[in-house]
């Protein structure tokens, strides 16, 4: 047997820290070529702090049968990483898509990964999958040289069959080169990767590769598996976070045949064989709770904010001087802008499995985060790591709200007092209760126009949420972003572009405030307040896609809306049609066209999918999606007063992607959702001349404003 | 109490023996072990569920299991014949009409009993039909497609 073994420096790795030794990853995968790579530095990625990060976070191997195999710690939400990253890889090693299989999150299989969220999969992820397909293909072109008796220069690949470009009869496949063989590399320098003009599969539209899986039912999640032994759990909920358990009885289920109760401090769960009847068990049990008094609720959640709001902290980088620039200004506008809690309900609510066997547990869950769930569990537990499996299955859905990994920390405490393997699925109501919801916020602006059109003026404060999305693209000579205490009784956490969605919608929401006040066409605003010339192009592009003329009036009837955003290196716009039903209050989305640029697309079908869910998820919160709560009580327990976007909504959509093929890829995730609420409450002003300063834009919030117009 | 149930599932006569109450859902799900079938929201709210009973589309996480006695149930893991995709699972596939495929079993059914009633129904009667089947991932654009696609395929298959 061949063997090629790269001598890596160890001497700075603290084994401790990783949770399975590159040994145990290598170990029993066989013959073949193995790639190991780090993916991209992780103090720009946030994948881990400095000193965490393992030397290598995903290989791949090319088996002797010719079959690639691609490890990941990635996740599975419905984004595509199973399909845009074996495409990736199938275009630089120059095999079948069909040939690369994807194993990903799993802690015993895949090498370390932070986390699936921020669209970092594609942008940061798949270029080193790149690098390593290239470096793979390099080495099988090195086999094949030495076995086909042709330099190197000479030699091409198709679909797997390396041949000589003067003599294509002369040729041999990757499963006979690897055939027999055991060689290691890892990546270190960057080996030459295909360039524009040389792809076969990156930037053509690829079909979901588990779409067979779930049309047919055969996709596994983690609600779907079964073991020996299991029982399923269900955890009374609280009446209100906060809630303290004051005096308990179990003895109403407890024992009862069939019946578990488990308490764990707070935590109280009923099993059974039957989830169905661990759920209705639940009611028979006497539990009484101190409830902390509320402090506000969803109605004074923001005035309970500015007035407990603190100093604050400059955020980002100032400029100017805010006096100088209200001298400067002909006309200055202020106004304050208010979004609520949303949830992330996923149509899959959070779910895992325990199993404990021997010293060692095994658990399945539906997160975003399996890597980070293992370190939790080994300190939580004091199992060494090698001890704590976790494996993500197809996940239903995440948003960011499955980086909370609470069902697991649950299901796992179950399972240890119960001693036999225990699946948990939260209820919905569970789901909208311990849900991470995206914080309730309000934003304060302060803005000044001058003379020319020109923006000399930019205070602005945060209450209730962080910056991201707070950093200028306008150029404003004189500006601040300030960002104030929080104060929440909910938990709350990143939800699909954190903060975005609430800085774009007011932001937006202003700028057109503005424009209006000015008396300039909205789009020929934000035209002269931008200088950058990307976002110009974008703005150009989809200006043109949606047919935007400027009116002679303001607002025009049209009920024409854009807005302006960026996330995650993208520069989005969206603009919007909408109809407004005057008696009622309904507004009806007739068409979104969004321009992006996101650089190198690898998979436009997949691009499609996720700006048309960025736009349908995001008329959600602009249009119904709030959650309504006293105190630390969640008054929304399901769908029928949490409403979610439905089929009638649905606009005509239409995308305009810039070209951009030398740029970096971006992910398209997240961008395209944080101008919906700004898009659309430009729409609807333009439509009837109702300004609305708060989203979601409620029938009742809509009729209000409809009767205080001017 | 405990019954005897008899229905045919997928084709196949089967018989469980549990208390009648139980919602079908999780009798489809534990006892008969078909986790193709998801539980999205219990409340019919979401139709994650969906399941079709003698041709009808139910959501099976509020239909007592008792009910179902004497009746034909079809779930997702029956809609393929042999190895072949039926239409609409073709269509869903093609048109990449799912992302995170949870609500989709309940989708293709929801969409299956609709083209029963309904062979050659409008973009419309298909929003309608679909109306009360939430997706949260936004695929909306694309199950519509995919179901005008599978109508046209499954007519001229007739």
């Amino acid at each position: 047997m061949n063997e090629d073994k790269l001598q890596v420096a160890e001497s700075d790795r603290d084994e401790s820290l990783y949770p399975v030794s590159r040994r145990d990853f290598l170990k029993g995968l066989g013959g073949g070529i193995v790639i190991l790579f780090a993916a991209g530095d992780p103090s720009a990625t946030g994948q881990g702090r400095r000193g965490e990060r393992p030397d290598f976070n995903a290989y791949l191997r090319i088996g002797e049968d010719g079959r690639v195999t691609c490890f990941a710690g990635k996740v599975e939400l419905g984004q595509g990483p199973m399909t845009s990253l074996a495409q990736t890889l199938a275009d630089e090693l120059d095999v079948s898509l069909y040939s690369v299989d994807m194993v990903m999150a799993d802690t015993a299989r895949c090498p370390f990964d932070a986390g699936t969220w921020g669209s970092t999969t594609t942008p940061q992820f798949g270029p080193i999958l790149r690098a390593a397909g290239a470096e793979a293909r390099e080495v099988l072109i090195g086999l094949a040289a030495v076995r086909l008796k042709v330099p190197k220069d000479r030699l091409a690949v198709e679909d797997g069959v390396v041949f000589d470009k003067t003599q294509t009869s002369r040729k041999v496949t990757y499963a006979e080169l690897t055939k027999g063989k055991k060689i290691t590399r890892k990546l270190q320098t960057a080996p030459t990767i295909k360039t524009v003009g040389q792809y076969n599969l990156i930037g053509k539209p690829i079909n979901r590769l588990d779409a067979a899986d779930k049309v047919t039912g055969r996709a596994k999640y983690a609600g779907d598996i079964r073991l020996d032994g299991m029982v399923y759990a269900k955890v009374l909920r609280p009446p209100s976070h906060g809630a303290k358990i004051k005096s308990f009885d179990a003895s109403a289920v407890d024992g009862q045949d069939g019946f578990e109760v488990v308490r764990d401090g707070e935590l109280v769960a009923v099993l059974h064989k039957y989830p169905d009847m661990a759920e209705k068990a639940l009611s028979k049990l006497k539990v009484e709770y101190d409830i902390p008094e509320p402090r506000f609720d969803d109605k004074t959640v923001f005035d309970y904010h500015m007035k407990n709001a603190g100093n604050g902290r400059v955020n980002g980088k100032p400029a100017g001087n805010l006096d100088t620039g209200e001298r400067l200004s002909k006309t200055v506008v202020e106004e304050t802008y208010l979004n609520g809690y949303v949830a992330h309900a996923p149509m899959e609510p959070h779910t895992a499995v325990a199993h404990f066997e021997g010293n060692k547990v095994t658990v399945w869950a539906s997160t975003q985060t399996p890597f980070g769930l293992q370190r939790q569990l080994i300190s939580d537990l004091g199992m060494p790591a090698e001890n704590v499996h976790v494996i993500a299955p197809f996940v239903g859905g995440g948003f960011g709200g499955k980086i909370n990994f609470d069902q697991a920390i649950q299901v796992v405490k179950i399972a240890k007092i119960a001693k036999k393997p225990v699946q948990l699925a939260w209820s919905r109501a569970d789901e909208f209760f311990y849900d991470t919801h995206r914080p309730a916020a309000a934003v304060k602006i302060k803005s000044g126009v001058d003379a020319s059109g020109k923006i000399v003026l930019w205070d602005y404060g945060i209450y209730g949420m962080g910056g991201r999305g707070a950093g200028l693209f306008y150029d404003i000579p004189h500006n601040r972003v300030t960002i104030y205490q929080r104060h929440h009784l909910l938990k709350t956490g990143p939800w699909r572009a954190p903060d975005n969605n609430t800085n774009s919608f007011a932001r937006e929401s202003h700028i057109d405030l503005m424009a209006a006040r000015a008396g300039i066409d909205p789009l020929d605003f934000r035209l002269r307040n931008i200088k950058d010339e990307k976002f110009q192009r974008v703005l150009k592009a989809g200006a043109d896609k949606f047919g935007w003329t400027a009116a002679n009036k303001s607002p025009s009837g049209r009920g024409y809306g854009m807005a302006c955003g960026f996330d995650v290196g993208v520069p989005v716009v969206l603009f919007a049609e909408v109809k407004v039903d005057e008696r009622t209050g309904a507004i009806q989305v007739k068409r979104v066209v969004c321009a992006q640029d996101l650089g190198l697309v690898i998979n436009p079908e997949g691009v499609a999918l996720q700006t048309e869910g960025c736009i349908t998820m995001g008329m959600g919160y602009a249009l119904t999606e709030e959650v309504h709560f006293t105190g630390g009580k969640v008054h929304d327990e399901n769908f029928d007063t949490y409403q979610l976007p439905i089929f009638s909504w649905v606009p005509e959509i239409e995308m305009v992607l810039i070209e951009a093929d030398h740029d970096p890829s971006r992910g398209a995730g997240e961008p395209a959702i944080i101008c919906m609420g700004g898009v659309l409450i430009n729409a609807v002003y333009d439509a009837t001349g109702a300004r609305l300063t708060q989203i979601p834009m409620t029938r009742e919030r809509v009729r209000r404003a409809l009767a205080q117009r001017a | 109490m405990n019954e005897n149930i008899s229905f045919t599932l997928n084709d196949k006569a089967v018989s469980v023996n549990t208390d009648g109450e139980r919602p079908l859902l999780w009798v489809l799900r534990t006892d008969l072990g078909l986790t193709g079938t998801k539980y999205g929201c219990g409340k019919a709210l979401c139709g994650a569920c969906t399941v079709i009973m003698d041709g009808m589309a139910i959501r099976s996480c509020v239909i007592p299991v008792s009910s179902v006695k004497g009746k034909t149930i079809l779930t997702i893991e029956g809609l393929a014949k042999n190895g072949k995709l039926h239409p609409i699972q073709e269509a869903f596939a093609k048109h990449d009409a799912l992302q995170c495929g949870f609500c989709t079993p309940g989708m293709i059914l929801n969409a299956y009993s609709l083209l029963l009633s309904n062979p050659e129904p409008s973009r419309q009667d298909i929003i309608d039909g679909m109306e009360y089947n939430l997706c949260r991932c936004g695929a909306h654009t694309r199950i519509i497609r995919a179901i005008e696609e599978a109508a046209q395929e499954m007519k001229g298959a007739r």
